[in-house]
């Protein structure tokens, strides 16, 4: 296969001249190039973020000082903030939407539909995706979705806010809360589209890590990257088709009078004629995905933090295998676990041993990279670029966040935590804040492949770090604490329990440093818009990293390389290896050898 | 029109910078500038800094033990409650302990081996010894967590009724709850929501001989002592009856009769004099009389002294006032109990009137 992607090569190399007559439209718009797609999807991103995280800081607001009156309430949210004061219903709108984008348009599309686009391609050395149609039509149900997420912010009741797991009854009938009309509708058709972007871009990515390696690039020789952004699209592919099924369903209770989800309810002084169904179904089926979607989002993450950290380190990741298998097994065990989210649900407590088992076994495949990233730093020679900091950082809160789940996931333990803040504070660290970690070590290390050599400013990008990576700690430690007092999540204000009281002054502590942090983040901003048109040209290999990504035209030809795609020949972490005789690195002053080149004399193979 | 003429102005002045700027970089030429790549400099004190980094994770954890640990829900009211705390205590230290010597090893060696011209990595690729000993000392670990955990669990979710327990239905509805107790013959009579009608809210069928002497109420007592088994209905849309001092929750699901048990062990009156119980209502009240000076000052009603109450809270997101669905639980002896529950009114008495 890879000998016919090479002369699929040479082919494309040789009618390279007529490539170049693209439009405006073609080119920015619906580009069918990774690059181009690459790119749109992370400034939709990043542009969701902004959303999701102004939503966060108002209701953050809102939280700290739940008597004080503020106009930015009403500067924003209009009807629902008059007078500066906090309407119950948008708040629950507001951690509704928040959750929704964070977890879906920033953390899976954002993340993973950038990182697997740019990289895929580039890394395994082919000139674009198995299908660039298809994956110009993924970003574009990506975009019309997120369009219409947003524009459901806008409609008279409200948008949905029966929270981001959209349990029914609550987000089945209008007469339980305003946001489930016409706002939830939205929210359904806006996923059911989202969940067509995600399987088209999965497919796409598959058959393309499958099909379209170069020569010489054997599966075992494929960066940790690769290996993570494979198996994320075969969750994808695995999971998100039942939520489709669920959202069909609740879309039918919801409109055409079935009963999937709904029996025996009295609502606004009436029975309703539904009977039989079972809200518990719908949480087996939201969770079939939503456990898995949580490793969709972190895995990527993983993938990238493993290439950021050997590259910097100057070293081979630690135990290459290790890390394959443990991504394989955690892509596994993450499909047999969701019931771990439903322990008090009311299934039967049996089922609650099982998948107590089963999620507790997760913490092993864990616990070994996290090891293996340890020793990856073990005796290596630190190169301090912002990509690693955040990779180190990244490292920092999957342990902090990862441990508390050991908590979580013991079903006994789960009964008096169970949708407190310990659980967000559990799966902020664990999944959000490390996953936007990877994301931010992703868009650092890789800006110069996005944006043709130009670098982000390191010396921004360090107080970005810094003052995140501090902020982050101050909102999410201090959360642990209000959780394990007993104080439920999406509580609108807890002044209507004066057993609370004790726990206003963390609250406003936490929203402090939630404020700090989100400042810190308009210097990213201000450095990624900055450094795109006028960041610095830096070298075509800043960080002297061995991958093939690097090897092609800093300049974005359609086809990435100009000449023939290069052949590989090594793994991708010959980093510091050292002569025969040990005297000098394999190529005399320098300490890393890039895939393409091939084996020196009397060089071994240590790997593959 | 002037603001107008002050943004053309400011547009026009950004236009003019960028162009210079542009014109500026063309004239400089193609260049490549490795300034933006971390030199020993950055190395040395991102070094610094990430040992910085874990110090500030171990005091930002002493300052929250320091400051809020006396935030934390006070000793267990259940029987069960003191095995999960035991479970959670063991579980604590296990955390505790991986955290700390990871955490350090993590920015230990960030500090250790940061980048300084001329050092040479070590090409460390693999150790199977390594790796088997770090696979396998957590699977020991976790096996025995994993079977601590399920005997906990089992012993609370297997409800076992030989010893007689009361029972009770725990009704969720937006947003309130209603307890309703077997009466006499302590057996709950049937019930459906289709059979709401006027004073009976529960939808009991009043034809039903068991639902006869059963009796609902809006404040939850309990005996000390006596095992409770609880069944919970929803009305309208899932609820969840959380009762963090009993470490006890379960979802109220409509639909379904979902149920949770445990033995309170410590009644209202003993809980107001345990030490940290009454150290955390001080703290309560302080923080509540400085509210009301502030509210006294501006003309309003001031906050009544907090007195300490066993509390069902509603725990799973259910309407716009989901943040105020609450019900006061009272722990007591068996004759206080039997002096409350003699006044209550049984339903057959209530639908009479």
């Amino acid at each position: 296969m890879s000998a016919h992607a090479h002369d699929h090569a040479v082919d494309h190399h040789d009618d390279h001249g007529h490539h170049h007559k693209e439009t405006f439209i073609t080119k920015y718009i619906f580009s069918q190039d990774h690059k181009m797609i690459s790119k749109q999807y992370l400034i939709t991103g990043l542009f969701m973020g902004i959303i999701g995280i102004a939503m966060s800081l108002l209701f953050r607001l809102q939280l700290a000082w739940p008597d004080k009156e503020f106009t930015i309430y009403e500067v924003l949210l209009g009807k629902w903030g008059e007078g500066g004061v906090m309407d119950p219903s948008v708040y629950l709108a507001l951690v509704t939407i928040h959750g929704t984008i964070m977890v879906f348009f920033v953390l899976t599309a954002g993340l993973s539909g950038t990182f697997s686009n740019l990289l895929i391609p580039l890394q395994i050395g082919a000139r674009d995706m198995a299908s660039g149609f298809l994956n110009m039509v993924s970003y574009w149900l990506f975009f019309l979705s997120s369009v219409i997420m947003v524009l459901s912010l806008f409609v008279e009741a409200g948008p949905a806010s029966a929270g981001w797991t959209i349990y029914p009854p609550l987000s089945a009938l209008p007469q339980a809360i305003p946001g489930s009309g016409a706002g939830m509708t939205l929210w359904l058709v806006s996923m059911a589209i989202f969940i067509a972007s995600s399987l088209l871009g999965s497919l796409n990515y598959i058959v393309t890590v499958i099909n379209l390696r170069t020569k010489g690039m054997s599966m075992t020789r494929l960066p940790l990257t690769i290996w993570a952004f494979f198996v994320t699209a075969i969750i994808g592919v695995v999971s998100f088709p039942v939520l489709l099924s669920a959202a069909l369903m609740l879309i039918m209770d919801r409109s055409f009078g079935t009963s999937f989800f709904l029996s025996d309810i009295y609502i606004a002084g009436e029975v309703l004629h539904n009977q039989g169904g079972s809200p518990v179904l719908f949480e087996h089926l939201f969770w079939f995905l939503g456990h898995p979607e949580v490793y969709i989002v972190i895995l990527p993450a993983m993938g990238m933090v493993s290439e950021i950290m050997a590259t910097n380190a100057r070293k081979p990741i630690f135990g290459y295998r290790a890390m394959v298998a443990s991504i394989l097994a955690i892509a596994f065990l993450s499909t047999i676990v969701w019931g771990h989210h439903m322990f008090i649900s009311g299934m039967n407590p049996f089922l609650g041993s099982v998948f107590t088992f089963t999620t507790l076994l997760i913490a092993i495949p864990s616990a070994v990279k996290s090891f293996n990233w340890i020793t990856t730093l073990w005796r290596g020679n630190l190169q301090m670029n912002t990509g690693m900091l955040f990779s180190i950082g990244f490292v920092s809160t999957f342990i902090t966040g990862g441990l508390t789940g050991i908590i979580l996931g013991d079903s006994a333990l789960d009964i008096n935590v169970h949708d407190t803040y310990f659980v967000v504070a559990h799966f902020h660290l664990v999944m959000g804040i490390s996953a936007l970690y990877g994301l931010f070590a992703g868009v650092y290390h890789w800006f110069p492949k996005m944006f043709e050599g130009r670098m982000l400013n390191k010396k921004l990008g360090y107080v970005h770090f810094w003052v995140t990576v501090i902020g982050a700690y101050g909102v999410f430690f201090p959360m642990h604490f209000i959780g394990m007092a007993g104080l439920p999540r999406r509580y609108y204000t807890n002044t209507n329990f004066p057993y609370f009281d004790d726990l206003a002054d963390v609250n406003v502590v936490i929203s402090i440093f939630a404020f700090i942090t989100a400042a810190a983040q308009v210097v990213f901003l201000y450095n990624f818009i900055h450094s795109m048109f006028y960041g610095k040209k830096g070298p075509k290999n800043p960080w002297n990293a061995t991958t093939l990504e690097w090897t092609a035209e800093v300049k974005h030809i359609h086809g990435n390389w100009d000449g023939p795609i290069p052949e590989v020949h090594r793994w991708a972490y010959d980093y510091s290896k050292l002569n025969k005789d040990e005297t000098d690195y394999v190529i005399p002053g320098q300490d890393f050898v890039p895939q393409h080149i091939p084996m020196q004399e009397h060089e071994e193979e240590m790997h593959h | 029109m002037t603001a107008f003429l002050v943004v053309l102005v400011i547009i026009l002045f950004g236009v003019a910078a960028l162009q210079m700027s542009k014109i500026f970089k063309m004239s400089r030429g193609k260049q490549t500038d490795t300034s933006e790549i971390a030199d020993d400099k950055d190395n040395n004190i991102n070094g610094y800094l990430m040992l910085g980094l874990v110090l500030f994770t171990y005091l930002l954890l002493i300052v929250c033990f320091w400051k809020w640990g006396d935030v934390l829900l006070p000793k267990a009211a259940s029987e069960h409650g003191t095995g999960i705390d035991n479970l959670m205590l063991v579980s604590m230290i296990l955390i505790f302990i991986v955290g700390f010597f990871t955490l350090w090893l993590l920015s230990y060696f960030a500090f250790k081996y940061r980048g300084k011209t001329g050092q040479r990595a070590t090409f460390f690729a693999d150790n199977d010894k390594l790796e088997f000993i770090w696979t396998i000392i957590p699977v020991i670990v976790l096996a025995g967590l994993i079977i601590y955990g399920l005997f906990t669990w089992t012993d609370i979710m297997n409800i076992d009724t030989e010893d007689d327990p009361m029972v009770v239905e725990l009704y969720a509805y937006q947003f309130d709850w209603r307890a309703r107790y077997g009466g006499n013959d302590n057996t709950l009579g049937e019930a459906n929501v289709r059979l709401i009608e006027g004073v009976n809210q529960l939808g009991v069928d009043a034809s039903d001989p068991n639902a006869q002497d059963d009796i609902v109420v809006n404040e939850l007592h309990l005996p000390v002592g006596r095992k409770v088994i609880f069944k919970m209905r929803s009305q309208d849309v899932l609820h969840s009856a959380y009762m963090p001092h009993f470490r006890a929750q379960m979802n109220c699901v409509p639909g379904m009769i979902t149920q949770f048990a445990f033995t309170p062990t410590i009644t209202t009156a003993e809980m107001r004099q345990d030490e940290e119980v009454v150290a955390k209502v001080q703290k309560i009240n302080e923080l509540r009389r400085e509210k009301s000076a502030a509210l006294a000052a501006k003309g309003e009603e001031a906050l009544e002294p907090y007195e300490f109450d066993y509390l069902l809270l509603c725990n799973k997101i259910c309407g716009t006032n989901h943040y105020n669905m609450q019900m006061k639980i009272v722990v007591e002896t068996q004759e206080e109990y039997d002096a409350w529950i003699a006044q209550q009114a049984t339903i057959a008495e209530a639908l009479k009137q």
